[in-house]
């Protein structure tokens, strides 16, 4: 599965599709085919809002919540694991 | 130091402002991104994993007291309250947010700053010895070369897109504290047997996929054709390099496939024609930028000893970070960025401030970024080195730990960067914590570590380099030895298969045994490394 993330072109924040909006929390995020990612991808790509429109690979979590695969996707939804006190509460990286 | 001129200011102000309407026109949608993020980049402002990074130009690592206060009200007015000294002597800011940009480039333009070309394929920011001006070695000062070299190199319409980033080093001193042999081109003032001033011009270093140490490709160039034959180097550079090829494009690939004699033949060759162009500066030129690094008013007859009044904590970083200086009674102190459980580098608003006004009060208003990730004050008075290291330890920066194991220059890596294949400041940090006990004992110990192959970290001139690889979506280590970014330059070769995070910790602190058990007298670890090769390490951490 996939979710969809970018960065606000306004501000840079990470952001993540969660099914009618954006949200800045991975937990909102909602799991998507590849096909409805890239259909989404498209539609977002011609407002020229988020930055770096990409899909990546996720999966439900042990919580049932979304979690990106790769490592670099989780410190995007976390911030930087050397600072933890800028990331996100509540947020496991690893 | 320094000072704009009415030039200067006009440039840096109209591009202030052209960037401000052209971040409008982003936000307003009449740019699209693609055409945006070329604009954005020239003024240094990349997109990264949280969100934009500001790089600064810090020129040759020179800054006043009021330029750091201002870098400070930067962390802590548009960012998070921080900001991360890099290799190249610059500051980034890790937390920008594109609609306050133009407001925090205009803050910057009010103290004569700017981040113009610290991104792109263009002449990046001059770097330097970071004891310019203050080293009892110094034949003589690289900053005037180096201004001039700025001047010479900003917004030159020529060298606006050459096949590939381009950086330059001087230094004025033959202990090299700039890694000039790792540059594009390395710079280093000499005198002939005449007395007469020059440099030796090494072209073609570099680090990232493909590791070169550069070679000399002129003994003495006089000092008056020095902006000809830079120009020469560029012209030659920007005709023959690469375009097809990102990876093979930098000016080492281009020295090394041609040879460095068949380089220097090209270079002269293209000097003959360019030195009759007028390029180089008059000698006025040349006196009035210099007049700007005269030597502050040093105080004759200062008491030139030390009383550590018997606190341990004192000596040991009189004996660490404080460096003899040309003028009797005055020191050059080194502040380390790499306080214990700190992140390499990386200086609070808060501690900006502090050195700033330690500056002001015992440094002739004056504060010099290092290669290393670490701060100078360069011009302190013996008499107050203890009101220094007071300072100091009142902000958390009084760690004694000059070029010790716990003294790691670390890249940003996977935790900020959008390049990054593995996070490399927790490496750093581990390592740090594991050898610390010995760090003393370790002695002369260079630890660098990168987030992946361009090298930021300068891990293949580490005595000890980390570079962090990415192995089917994990975090992977490769364990370099033998690097050396000083004068006795090397590339650190890869010692075997990676490492996890933990493992390449423990491996370094494996290869550190094997030094202790098997070094002579006198030798660094770089220098066992040298004498006894590779196998006994290798044996000891895959045997
Ligand atoms: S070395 Fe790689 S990971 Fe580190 S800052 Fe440079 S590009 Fe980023």
């Amino acid at each position: 599965m996939k979710l969809a993330t970018g960065n606000v072109a306004r501000t840079g924040e990470v952001i993540w599709w969660a099914g009618d909006r954006w949200s800045p929390d991975v937990a909102e995020a909602v799991l998507l085919a590849p096909a409805e990612g890239e259909a989404l991808l498209a539609r977002e790509a011609v407002a020229e809002q988020v930055n770096d429109l990409a899909l990546v690979d996720a999966e439900p979590g042990p919580d049932g919540r979304p979690r990106p695969l790769h490592v670099r996707e989780r410190i995007r939804a976390f911030g930087p694991t050397v600072r933890p006190d800028l990331g996100r509460a509540g947020r496991d990286w690893r | 130091m320094y000072r704009y001129d009415a030039i200067d200011r006009a440039i840096v102000e109209a591009r202030v402002a052209e960037f401000r309407d052209q971040v409008e026109r982003r936000l307003s949608g009449a740019l699209d991104e693609e055409h945006f993020k070329p604009l954005r980049l020239k003024n240094g402002l990349y997109l990264q994993l949280h969100a934009y990074m500001l790089r600064v130009a810090i020129p040759y690592g020179m800054l006043s007291s009021r330029q750091l206060r201002m870098l400070a009200h930067v962390a802590r007015r548009y960012d998070r309250g921080y900001g991360h000294f890099t290799t190249r002597q610059n500051i980034q800011y890790n937390w920008i947010r594109l609609e306050e940009a133009p407001d925090l480039l205009a803050d910057l333009a009010s103290v004569e700053m700017h981040a113009i070309q610290t991104s792109g394929n263009c002449i990046r920011n001059i770097s330097a010895d970071q004891y310019a001006g203050a080293a009892a070695d110094e034949v003589a000062d690289p900053r005037p070369w180096a201004e001039l070299l700025r001047q010479w190199s900003s917004f030159h319409p020529e060298f606006s897109y050459l096949p590939r980033k381009f950086k330059i080093a001087v230094t004025g001193s033959a202990t090299d504290r700039a890694a000039i042999r790792f540059h594009d081109i390395g710079l280093q003032l000499v005198r002939d047997g005449g007395g007469a001033l020059g440099f030796r011009v090494f072209v073609g270093g570099g680090m990232g996929r493909t590791p070169f140490v550069g070679p000399l490709i002129r003994d003495f160039l006089p000092a008056a054709e020095f902006l000809s034959y830079c120009e020469a180097i560029l012209r030659v550079y920007n005709r023959f390099g690469r375009r097809d090829n990102i990876y093979k494009a930098r000016i080492k690939i281009l020295v090394h496939d041609l040879g460095a004699e068949e380089f220097a033949r090209a270079v002269e060759a293209e000097h003959a024609h360019v030195r009759t162009l007028g390029i180089d500066a008059p000698e006025a030129e040349v006196a009035r930028i210099a007049a700007f690094f005269a030597d502050p008013p040093f105080a004759g007859g200062l008491p030139d000893t030390v009383d550590d009044g018997g606190d341990p904590a004192f000596s040991r970083w009189l004996r660490r970070q404080v460096k003899p200086h040309k003028v009797p009674g005055y020191r050059i102190v080194n502040v380390s960025l790499k306080p214990r459980g700190g992140i390499p580098g990386d200086a609070s608003a808060e501690q900006m401030e502090a050195v700033a006004d330690l500056a002001e009060r015992h440094s002739f208003d004056e504060v010099r970024v290092t290669h290393a990730q670490n701060l100078v004050l360069a011009h302190v008075p013996a008499a107050d080195l203890r009101a220094v290291f007071d300072g100091l330890a009142a902000v958390g920066l009084a760690e004694a730990n000059l070029d010790l194991a716990t003294d790691v220059i670390s890249c940003p890596g996977l935790d900020y960067c959008t390049l990054a294949n593995a996070r490399s400041i927790p490496v750093a940090m581990k390592v740090a914590e594991r050898l610390r006990d010995r760090e003393a004992e370790l002695g002369e110990l260079k630890i660098k570590v990168s987030g992946c192959i361009n090298a930021c970290g300068h891990h293949h001139a580490g005595h000890i380099g980390i570079l962090g690889v990415d192995r089917k979506g994990v975090e992977n280590y490769q364990l370099l030895l033998g690097g050396s970014g000083a004068e006795d330059a090397s590339i650190a070769q890869i010692l075997g298969p990676g490492f996890t995070e933990d493992g390449v910790v423990a491996a370094v602190a494996t290869v550190t045994d094997v030094y202790l058990r098997e070094r002579q007298a006198g030798e660094r670890f770089l220098d066992t490394f040298r004498r006894i090769g590779a196998k006994p390490f290798k044996e000891a951490v895959y045997g």
